[in-house]
């Protein structure tokens, strides 16, 4: 065994994902923390330890936000932890809420992501600007669907992959969300309306891209002495995985996320899991792009390089296919509030292999799901194996 | 979300809500100014930009000849032990053709980025600058060979803005 405890999940909670909202980032905590509490049968004095998990503070204008979110998730008076690795924070936060309880420190863990990223004029991604080398890159102008842009060129190229087959992630993507309460942007669209979009920043167009938004998301974390008590039905964590990448970007082969693979490895490992696509019965990868859950299939070993777009061309990945992934919808179809939308798919796939994905319910006996998330300047890998 | 959960919480408003005054909302324009140093690496590198040339660090361990240059050899961890220039030509590794601004807004002419290999740094390595004098965007390829477009010297001050931009060339 990894750690001295084993933890489990015992409840989850999100709310909308919406390009605005009234509620503030406090009030939004507040609301999925108490939904994941309500839905573990437990209260907040049951909680030992809270992690918040909360991407730039540059969204917000609040610096040093996570303070400034404590209280809506449940931090009054408790051991209290934020963590930040860029979009990745969302499936690093239950990564983190794991090592409070498996190191045997605390026998339970309140799990908190938060975002609010309209409250950044005009549009949140001017704050993504100041991300870049300020010697090197900001006077070249630099903005972030460039990075997405050159990453997905240099993809289609290795690989020689078309548009066409990218474009049907944003379709499913979009079609599952149909079926998620909280999503955004669930839509039923075609190839032809992706690849007929606004072109942003070549090849990126807007069909492509995940929208700006407002969420959060939560769930409880236990200790397996305390899993026996409050459910018969707990979610395991049983693998747990990260890893980063130099930050000289523009000295990688954009084309692969090593580190990905590395934190899959790590995990897989942990999970004693050999054979990534028999073993998992279905996968939430980072999806903030379309090829992004392509690239991300990859480097989760989830097939071999080069080959995701055929396996969603064969429909695989569909809901009813070998290997679904996103059946939440992903962050095409439900929205990328940045850490609450990682965290949001380590939620569905807790749902899912508790059988309470209702309409999105993926068929068959599942055992073990993965999901991802991905962040920096493409560099960061997080990953999280659950079993149930 | 989970079947067993009836209600999910969050009110929606509109963008023009707040324009229109139908919410209630503080603004703030934040006034932050930053000067920073380029570093021990990267001076170096901007001085010799400023003479018309690129200077990359090597390590003699794993034997990479690194653009940007640094002092330290990640890899390796230890300092880096030497200095060689590399050529202002090189390869577009990827690129991008962008119509949006870094604030979000359109532009009518597209911006054309690209991550350029040089010729003489380690395979794979390399700088992102701006392509021109490129034609038709869609004449782009990965693999088109470029070369550094220079101010001219009195106008160089030691700044990546030293080279204009990459141009195509047939060699």
């Amino acid at each position: 065994m990894f750690g001295k405890k084993r933890v489990a999940i015992v409840g989850a909670g999100v709310t909308l994902f919406r390009r605005n909202l009234k509620e503030t980032g406090k009030e939004l905590a507040y609301h999925a923390a108490k939904i994941a509490l309500e839905q573990a049968g437990m209260e907040l004095r049951d909680i030992q330890s809270v992690v918040m998990g909360t991407a730039p503070d540059a969204f917000d204008g609040v610096h040093m936000k996570g303070e400034y979110l404590a209280d809506g998730a449940g931090a009054y008076h408790k051991p209290y932890t934020r963590v930040f690795v860029g979009g990745g924070t969302g499936v690093f936060a239950p990564l983190a809420g794991w090592w409070h309880v498996a190191s045997g420190q605390f026998d339970t863990c309140l799990v908190v992501c938060e975002e609010k990223m309209s409250s950044c004029y005009p549009h949140p991604q001017y704050a993504f600007t100041t991300i870049f080398d300020p010697i090197l890159e900001r006077p070249i102008g630099m903005n972030l669907i460039w990075i997405f842009a050159l990453e997905m060129n240099r993809y289609m190229h290795k690989h020689n992959i078309k548009k066409e087959d990218i474009a049907l992630v944003s379709v499913k993507n979009k079609r599952n969300a149909l079926d998620n309460p909280m999503a955004q942007l669930a839509a039923n669209i075609t190839v032809e309306d992706v690849l007929n979009s606004e072109i942003m920043a070549w090849p990126v167009q807007r069909l492509d891209v995940s929208p700006t938004s407002d969420g959060a998301a939560a769930a409880v974390l236990v200790s397996e002495d305390v899993a026996k008590e409050v459910t018969d039905n707990p979610v395991w964590i049983d693998g747990v995985g990260w890893c980063i990448d130099s930050t000289h970007w523009t000295d990688r082969d954009l084309y692969y996320p090593d580190y990905v693979e590395y934190a899959a490895r790590m995990a897989y490992k942990m999970a004693g899991i050999k054979n990534p696509p028999k073993e998992i019965d279905v996968a939430e990868p980072y999806d903030p792009f379309d090829y992004k859950e392509l690239h991300h299939m990859e480097g989760l070993l989830l097939c071999k390089k080069g080959e995701a777009p055929k396996l969603t061309r064969e429909g695989v990945t569909q809901r009813d296919g070998d290997l679904p992934t996103c059946p939440s919808g992903g962050l095409l179809g439900c929205g990328n509030p940045i850490a609450a939308a990682g965290m949001m798919k380590v939620c569905e796939i807790f749902w899912q292999l508790r059988g309470e994905a209702g309409k999105r319910q993926v068929p068959g006996d599942l055992r073990t799901g993965v999901a991802q998330a991905w962040g920096d300047l493409m560099q960061y890998g997080s990953v999280i194996v659950l079993r149930r | 979300m989970s079947a067993k959960i009836k209600h999910f919480p969050g009110e929606e408003i509109e963008t023009k809500d707040f324009r229109e005054g139908k919410v209630l909302f503080e603004s703030f324009h934040p006034k932050a100014k930053y000067a920073w140093s380029a570093g021990i690496a990267i001076s170096r590198f901007l001085e010799e930009l400023k003479n018309g040339r690129i200077i990359a660090a090597t390590c003699s361990k794993c034997k990479r000849i690194m653009v940007p240059p640094r002092i330290y050899c990640e890899k390796c961890f230890k300092p880096t032990d030497g200095w060689t220039y590399v050529k202002d030509t090189g390869v577009i590794n990827t690129f991008s053709v962008s119509f949006i601004a870094a604030d979000a807004s359109r532009l009518k002419e597209p911006i054309v980025v690209a991550i350029i290999n040089l010729d003489g740094a380690s395979e794979g390595m390399g700088i992102v600058h701006r392509i021109g004098e490129y034609g038709d965007w869609r004449e782009i390829k990965i693999g088109m060979r470029v070369k550094a477009v220079w101010k001219p010297p009195e106008e160089r001050t030691g700044a990546i803005t030293d080279i204009k931009y990459f141009k195509p060339i047939k060699e």
